[in-house]
This record gives structure tokens, C-alpha cells and sequence, in this order.
């Protein structure tokens, strides 16, 4: 059993959060505006899908994601032969379990946001001359950024704490997928590992309380350029 | 009710609207062509079809059949799957509620139609827009920090600069209160007189549209009810019901001929007569409008006098329409002025009231106010056409 370095595995957790986060940041405003503004047939399918990782076991989500992007997957296998690239079992397969499973929180936050702007400014920046893109890029995306940034900090979250998911597609692999809860269940499960857990456990605290601040912290500035001198 | 003549409109441009729209259950049918110049006023209770109007015109609703265009731009036309979208359609919207981009100092907000308008337009240019609406000193404010009427002159501004064809206002005075509906006003008839933009004007209250309103647009339960030049239409009896009992009067036309600074009054001359009203602080030779409104109006069989009224209008009865309760409507003729006068059926029966016979009427000064008196104009040719 290889010792475990705390700051590989910090590192390692940091990287795959963020990777996730980034990664659905823009189909989940794509599906948030189809889920809010759009009527068409399946609409009621992409909602339950789109929600599926919050009431399913996490490890469910994970058998799914084998089935679909494992080596012998529908996609997996279609990814490999054509652009070589494997998901299963490796970080960028943690990375897409983290993004499945905070993908709804992202998704409902960024829609609370877009449903709190007043389509009426749309309509207004269209009267002006702008095209429907113009007019949602310009007038709704800045509108609608307290709603996102607090989408990316609840995913980004759900991503550090994603176990079941991630076990299940990606295994526990030491610098590979071993982030910081899947190594925290490690050390618990070494004889004497009590000490590299607690330690581990420091550091997702900290992490926690840092992504927090830092969260609350830009969501000010935000409020304050958005709603400046009220 | 009579629709104005095909002759009549032909030397203008035109908005024609042909159109049948849904909204829940609401149902809009709309056939008129209105002067696609000066300022109509679309007038009609809440539920009458005002906004699902502006919005088919707008580009917001789509109607279900028929056809709207602005001269030769045909903005919809469903059976030859014609659609214009609004971006497209260079159609100024003022929205109730200004509906500026709160992110946006007023600068940026006016800076946001101008600078997707196209090149080739022609229209207002900034440093004029800014001066007509007093801006200047808003310009780094945000929106909000801005009072109400600050909003709707940004908002208009905005509209302007977008260098749009045609200017819809839905009730841009209906979030204010009435200092600042007076000020939104003053700067509405600078607009009209400064800018040869169209304009349909939507509003509940007959006293904003005699203050800017050219041709009106009478609309009740989702049918034009009747459309023509305004005071033609206010004056006319038949619509009193809709513009309702204490709204009804008549509108009266009139050049300022003096001022009296010691006493405080400016006289004004019409058709018919002189009226002396409260100092009105525009210029010798102004035309405006003078609101008579029914109930304001006193009538007499011959001059009386020992009475504190200055304001006399020999004339001659027209008509007697009775309203609901004791109230009898007299239509009286003032060398072709008409004016209105609300009594009692027991004073029309003291008096002998009849068609035909030869009275006074007697208008407080008082009751001529800047509420009442307003519409500066440039010049004659603005009016009717």
C-alpha cells in the first residue's frame, strides 16, 4: 500500500472539481434556458434526466456511466476507437462522475437566476435592435450571474464530496481518481491510517471553508456592480 | 361610428392593421389603418385589447390571421408567412416601467439601441436627444438611482436613439404620480414637436391623450369602437359613455392672445369666443388646447348679471342627451365650437332647455388649469390633415 500524500490528493481533487465544474458550466445554462423558455416534446424526459442524479444512489449513477462510457459502452467504445480517449478508470472520468452528480444543483441554480430576470428587459434590447443572442448574452447572462456563480460553487462542491459515483466509474486509483474522499475512505480502511485521515479531513474542512468565503465574498462584488447604488 | 375616409388617409403614410390576435381568452379584432405620423391615442378600459394591440405591432404577439405594415414594411402577414421579428422591425417600445438594463449606467442604456441601429438610418442624433430630454446630467447614473419620470426619459431617449420608424408607448405615465406625469408630459410634446416620428400612444386617461393625442383609436371589448382625428371623436356624444360621464367635455382649440400680469390671467381666443384662464407661462400667439370638461360648464337663458363667472360663450343648443342618473348632456354650438354642459334634467326642464334655443355658457376660470390646458403647438400644419 503506497503511502498517501496529502497534497497530491488535494491537488488531484482540486483539479478533477474544477475540470468538472468548468466542463458543464455551459450545457447547464443551455439546458437551464431550454428548461425555462422552450416548449418542445421531451422537455419533461431532459428535466427528469437532467434531476435523475439527485434521487438516484450515486452508485446507480455509476453503473449507468460505466454502461454508457466504459471501454464496451455505447459512447465509451465510440470515443476510443475514434479519438483513443478512455473515461473509465481514469481523472477524466472522475471528473465526468463529479460532473453528472452536481450537474442538477448547477442546472436548478442557474434556472432560479435566469427566471429572476425580467423577460421584459429582452423584449426591450430586441425593440432596440438586438437579435434574440444579442439580446440574451447581453442583457440576460450578466443578469443571471448571481444564479451562476452560486450553481458553480454548490457543484463544485458536490464534486470534492463525490464517492459513490466515482468508485463505481473510476475506481480508487492513487493519483489518478483517488480524491480526497475516496482517500479519506482509504486511509480509514489501513491499519493506522487514523492520523493521514484526520489529516485529509483537515484539509476538505478548510477547502469547504475557503470555496465558501471565497463564494461569498464574489457574490457581494456581484450584487453590488448588478444592483450598484440601490 | 364612423370610420375616417379613405381620401382622408391616402396623403399620409399609414399604419395598416388588419389582424386577429389571442391572448388566453381574450380575442383582438382589429381593422384600421391609422396616420402613420403625429401622435394617436389608443384609448380604451383595461381588458379592451390596448396591449395585446401594441404587442402584435411590436413583434411580442403573433396574431393568428391578418396583416400589419408600416407603409410598405409588412411586419406580419400570416397568409403569405410573412414575419418580421421585432429586432427587425425598427419599432420604438416605452414600456409602463421603463424597463431599463439595471446593470447599465444610462449612458450604456442609451448607447445600446444606437449603436445596433442601422448606419443608413436616419433619426435623432445623440447630442440633440440628450439635450430635448434633459440627460445630460444622468448620464452616470444608473438606472437605479433614477426616479420615475428620470426612467421614462432615458427610456424614451433609448426608443429614440434606436432610430426606430414608428414610437409605441403602453401607458408610459401609469407608475407615475402626478407631478411627475406632468413633467413625462411637458417632454412627450417636445418629442411630438421636435422628431416627425409616429407615434401610438396607449392610455386609459382622455386627459394625457388631449394633452398629445392627434388621432384617436377608441377600442372596447377587442373591436375598434371608432377611429378618426381626436377632437372630432372626443367631442363627438356618442363615445361620451366610453370616455366616460366626468371625462366627458370637449376640447377646444385656442391661440393665447395676452397676458394680464396683475391680475394674473392669460386670455384665450377661439371659434366662438375668449376664455380668461389662470397665467399660463407660454408665449403670445401659442396654440393649445383647452379641456372644457361637462360638469365645469353652467348654462344661462340670457346674460346674468351680478355673477363672479367671467368666462361667457353665447351659443345656440344642439342636442340634449340624457345620461345615466339626473344628468342631461347639452350640446351647445359656438360659431362651430361645440361645448358641453352637464345639468340636471330639473334645470332642463326650469329652463326650457330645447334644440335650437339660445344660451350662455358659463365656465369657471378656475376650472382651467394646467391639467386642462396644454398641447403647445409649432405650427397649424401639425393638426389634422
Amino acid at each position: 500500500m503506497t503511502p498517501i500524500d496529502w497534497s497530491e490528493v488535494l491537488v488531484l481533487s482540486l483539479e478533477v472539481a474544477s475540470l468538472a465544474t468548468a466542463a458543464s458550466l455551459l450545457p447547464a445554462v443551455l439546458v437551464a434556458w431550454l428548461l425555462a423558455r422552450c416548449r418542445f416534446p421531451g422537455r419533461t424526459f431532459l428535466d427528469a434526466l437532467v434531476h435523475a442524479p439527485l434521487v438516484l444512489p450515486p452508485v446507480v449513477v455509476g453503473y449507468f456511466l460505466l454502461l454508457l462510457f466504459g471501454a464496451h459502452g455505447l459512447i465509451g467504445r465510440w470515443l476510443l476507437e475514434s479519438f483513443g480517449i478512455r473515461l473509465a478508470f481514469t481523472e477524466a472520468g472522475a471528473a465526468l462522475a463529479g460532473a453528472v452528480m452536481g450537474f442538477p444543483l448547477l442546472v436548478r441554480s442557474v434556472r432560479l437566476g435566469l427566471d429572476a430576470v425580467d423577460r421584459g428587459l429582452e423584449t426591450a434590447a430586441r425593440s432596440l435592435g438586438a437579435s434574440p443572442l444579442d439580446a440574451f448574452v447581453t442583457i440576460t447572462l450578466p443578469l443571471m450571474l448571481p444564479g451562476i456563480l452560486a450553481g458553480l460553487v454548490l457543484s463544485f462542491a458536490a464534486c470534492l464530496g463525490e464517492f459513490g459515483a466515482t468508485i463505481t466509474f473510476a475506481a480508487n486509483i492513487p493519483g489518478e481518481t483517488r480524491t480526497l474522499t475516496l482517500a479519506i475512505y482509504t486511509a480509514l480502511q489501513t491499519p493506522g491510517g487514523e492520523a493521514v485521515a484526520a489529516r485529509l479531513v483537515a484539509v476538505s474542512l478548510g477547502l469547504a471553508v475557503t470555496a465558501l468565503a471565497l463564494a461569498e465574498w464574489s457574490n457581494r462584488r456581484l450584487r453590488a456592480w448588478l444592483h450598484a447604488s440601490c | 361610428m364612423e370610420q375616417p375616409s379613405p381620401a382622408r388617409l391616402a396623403a399620409c403614410l399609414v399604419l395598416s392593421l388588419d389582424f386577429t390576435a389571442r391572448r388566453g381568452d381574450f380575442t383582438l379584432e382589429i381593422a384600421a389603418e391609422l396616420p402613420a405620423r403625429g401622435i394617436t391615442g389608443v384609448f380604451g378600459r383595461s381588458g379592451a385589447g390596448k396591449s395585446t394591440l401594441i404587442d402584435s405591432i411590436a413583434g411580442v404577439a403573433r396574431p393568428l390571421r391578418g396583416r400589419i405594415a408600416l407603409d410598405d414594411a409588412v411586419f406580419v402577414d400570416i397568409a403569405r408567412r410573412h414575419w418580421t421579428p421585432i429586432e427587425a422591425r425598427r419599432v420604438g417600445y416605452v414600456f409602463q416601467d421603463a424597463k431599463l438594463f439595471p446593470h447599465l449606467r444610462v449612458i450604456s442604456n442609451l448607447r445600446y439601441g444606437l449603436r445596433r441601429a442601422r448606419e443608413a438610418a436616419s433619426g435623432a442624433d445623440w447630442e440633440r436627444v440628450i439635450e430635448v430630454m434633459d440627460l445630460a446630467a444622468l448620464l452616470q447614473r444608473w438606472p437605479n438611482s433614477l426616479s420615475g419620470g428620470e426612467r421614462q426619459r432615458v427610456a424614451i431617449a433609448r426608443a429614440l436613439l434606436a432610430r426606430p420608424r414608428l414610437m409605441l408607448m403602453d401607458e408610459p405615465l401609469a407608475s407615475l404620480d402626478a407631478p411627475r406625469k406632468a413633467e413625462i408630459l411637458h417632454y412627450l410634446e417636445r418629442l411630438r414637436d421636435e422628431y416627425p416620428l409616429p407615434v401610438i400612444y396607449v392610455s386609459h386617461s382622455v386627459d394625457e391623450l388631449v394633452r398629445v393625442a392627434d388621432h384617436l383609436l377608441v377600442l372596447a371589448g377587442g373591436r375598434v369602437l371608432a377611429c378618426g382625428p381626436f377632437l372630432e371623436l372626443v367631442a363627438d356624444a356618442r363615445l361620451q359613455p366610453q370616455l366616460g360621464r366626468f371625462e366627458a367635455g370637449s376640447v377646444v382649440e385656442c391661440t393665447v392672445e395676452a397676458h394680464d400680469e396683475a391680475l394674473e390671467l392669460s386670455t384665450l381666443v377661439f371659434t366662438g369666443g375668449r376664455l380668461r384662464v389662470p397665467r399660463l407661462a407660454v408665449a403670445i400667439g401659442t396654440r393649445l388646447r383647452a379641456r372644457l370638461r361637462a360638469r365645469d360648464v353652467a348654462l344661462a337663458t340670457r346674460d346674468p348679471p351680478d355673477l363672479s363667472i367671467t368666462n361667457r360663450v353665447h351659443g345656440r343648443i344642439v342636442e340634449l342627451v340624457a345620461r345615466d342618473g339626473p344628468y342631461v348632456d347639452v350640446v351647445v354650438d359656438a360659431a362651430g365650437t361645440r361645448l358641453h354642459a352637464l345639468v340636471t334634467r330639473e334645470s332642463c326642464a326650469r329652463l326650457a332647455l330645447a334644440p335650437g334655443r339660445a344660451v350662455v355658457a358659463l365656465i369657471k376660470a378656475v376650472a382651467l388649469d394646467s391639467r386642462t390646458v396644454g398641447y403647445q403647438r409649432r405650427a397649424r400644419e401639425d393638426v389634422e390633415g
